[in-house]
């Protein structure tokens, strides 16, 4: 555990004293990451080993090795494609995700431009109010949002989600955008207000093309958190058709009977790619938004 | 209005001294936290407020309530399905927090070695955390499954144990197993945040500390950890928030079963409003979680905090 204070050391100075000691580097650092790298994606492997195994070999553990797949089979990602609402869940998703992170950008940049460069009396208060909005849980909102969104005859609708995804992503995106606008030298910004440009002109053509990282980590973060919503979609989303990737999922491909493994372990895998795909591209960006938002 | 057409206004009409000064950077300011407002207000105070409200009334699906004052609270109190969700809740919390800090923060120090593929490594540790939850959960559903779990066969074929073990359907075993999930997931979320804190402790001091003969542990003890509580207050708070509030991974592993053993507040907050449709009643419960919510946070906030205060002040 306490290896870890040597890689500076290892870097620089005295890097031969280290050959000495391989095997206890091996003990210490490789073997633990190999185990936590095994555990931390065996789930994944799993997932997709059993999504192309046949319904035979699925169970028969006497025969065949669990951990391998004889003869492939892409039944169930076809049942999945072409005999479930599944392809309409993907959609809807991908509406709802990013209807919900366009918003929530629009919305957060412009909060973040007044709080952090316009400095309103009570900027401080209200960004305060931003962080503690964050902290907000949906399973404490879920019921009467439930009740609103009934009233507002949104139920059973996209909209609902769409209009309800930004009570997360507004405070989490404003407040990862704040940070960043405050990394943007204010000179540039007086400058430009010498040169008679308007506010506007100053946040749509100085600030937001400095900050494009700054926009692309908020936005993947909010897209990763709309796509990865339950309990909002779970609630408002009664008919099959409307229904999000991981609501469907779990209440059509799930029946009482007989479990589809094999179906539900790619629909799992197909609904986790979307997302998997956008992060593998940003991983850095991703990465900051994270680290970002808890430095703060 | 027209304060939206003021400021539309302004770079077509010279802008004038009065109006960048005072009221207009408070007037723009406010027309630009407009739709921030909106969403805020409109979706999360005023809901917020409302589940209070909701918790006092006897509201069902359907059915307006009635102001019925803390009957809902008086009956939850012998509720003894209402108190076991507690306590799962607060041990899912402690166990898994407890559990996420300390293997999130091994990881963490061993990701900071100086390491091959360091980069992508730090990816796909990440990956637990970017799938969403309910995918994962139905994942481990499976690796959990009562005959075919994949877990039990491998113990089998070791000889450790006789038969498949039965994760979910006996109450201790639910318990850890959904803990397990849910640190499963969180772990790489701890490793990385700590990760980010640690790469920015100056190496010179954990040289100057070498210099000094001090060992591996007493730099770990008197540097690193110091230096990186602020961080872990931070992560840990969010840890804590998530973990509390935690629905989806129950919803789909267990739905709160066996016997309730492994019923947090929110997901029997969402069985009692929702399927049941006593939203009065669902209400109570959610907002009853606020309070443990702001103790959880004020502790692990205000605890390490303060810890940290110490530490700097020994220094």
């Amino acid at each position: 555990m306490a290896m870890t204070e040597r890689t500076a050391l290892t870097d620089q100075s005295e890097g031969m004293s280290y050959l000495n000691s391989l095997p206890r580097r091996v003990m210490t650092v490789y073997l633990p990451l190999a185990v936590f790298v095994f555990v931390l994606l065996f789930p994944f492997y799993w997932m997709a080993i059993t999504a192309v195994k046949p319904n035979a070999e699925l169970t028969d553990y006497k025969n065949f090795s669990p951990f391998w797949v004889v003869q492939p089979t892409l039944d169930h990602i076809k049942y999945l494609l072409f005999e479930t609402s599944y392809p309409g869940w993907l959609w809807n998703t991908m509406v709802v995700a990013v209807g919900a992170t366009f918003t929530s950008l629009f919305t957060a940049v412009l909060a973040a431009y007044a709080i952090e460069r316009l400095r309103f009396k009570g900027s401080r208060w209200v960004g305060l109010g931003i962080f503690l909005a964050y902290l907000v849980p949906p399973s404490i909102l879920f019921i009467p949002l439930a009740l609103m969104v009934f009233k507002l005859g949104l139920y059973d609708t996209k909209f609902a989600l769409i209009l309800t995804y930004p009570t997360f992503l507004v405070p989490f995106c404003t407040w990862l955008l704040m940070g960043y606008f405050r990394s943007i030298p204010y000179e540039l910004e007086e400058c430009a207000l010498v040169d008679g440009a308007s506010r506007i002109q100053i946040l749509v053509k100085i600030l937001l093309p400095l900050s494009v990282p700054g926009l692309i980590s908020a936005g993947i973060f909010a897209f990763t958190l709309s796509w990865n919503e339950f309990i909002y979609a779970l609630t408002f989303i009664q008919s099959s058709e409307n229904k999000t990737v991981p609501v469907g999922v779990l209440t059509e491909l799930v029946r009482s009977d007989i479990y589809e493994w094999g179906s539900l372990m790619a629909g799992a895998l197909i609904g986790s790619l979307p997302v998997v795909i956008l992060y593998s591209f940003f991983v850095d960006y991703y990465v900051a938004s994270m680290t970002g938002a808890v430095k703060e | 209005m027209t304060d939206a057409t003021a400021a539309r206004l302004r770079p077509a009409s010279r802008p004038s001294l009065w109006d960048r000064i005072g009221q207009g950077r408070n007037a723009l300011g406010l027309i630009f936290m407009l739709p921030a407002a909106v969403f805020l207000l409109l979706f999360l105070t005023y809901p917020l407020g409302l589940g209070v409200w909701l918790g006092f009334t006897d509201t069902r699906i359907g059915r307006a309530g009635v102001f019925i004052g803390l009957e809902n609270y008086e009956m939850l109190l012998t509720d003894h399905v209402f108190l076991l969700s507690v306590f799962n809740t607060i041990l899912y919390t402690v166990v898994a927090s407890i559990l996420k800090f300390a293997l999130g923060l091994w990881l963490a120090l061993i990701l900071n070695e100086h390491l091959p593929f360091k980069a992508f490594f730090r990816a796909i540790v990440l990956l637990p955390w970017v799938v969403p939850t309910v995918l994962s959960a139905i994942a481990f559903w499976w690796i959990y499954d009562a005959q075919f779990s994949i877990i039990s066969w491998a113990l089998i074929k070791l000889g450790w144990i006789d038969a498949p073990i039965n994760f979910l359907g006996d109450s201790t075993n639910a318990r850890a197993s959904v803990i397990a999930a849910n640190v499963w997931r969180g772990i790489p979320f701890v490793a990385i945040s700590l990760l980010a804190g640690l790469q920015t402790i100056p190496p010179s001091l954990n040289e100057a500390a070498t210099l000094d003969g001090a060992t591996s542990w007493q730099r770990f003890r008197h540097i690193t950890l110091p230096m990186l509580s602020p961080i872990i207050a931070v992560v840990m708070t969010f840890s804590v928030l998530f973990t509390f509030t935690d629905f989806q991974l129950i919803y789909v592993l267990t739905r709160g079963g066996p016997l309730n053993a492994t019923h947090l507040m929110a997901t029997l907050s969402f069985q009692r409003a929702i399927p049941g449709g006593q939203l009065g009643e669902g209400a109570a419960i959610a907002v009853a979680m606020i309070p443990f919510l702001l103790g959880a946070i004020l502790f692990s906030y205000f605890g390490l905090q303060r810890r940290k205060w110490q530490q700097g002040g020994a220094d």
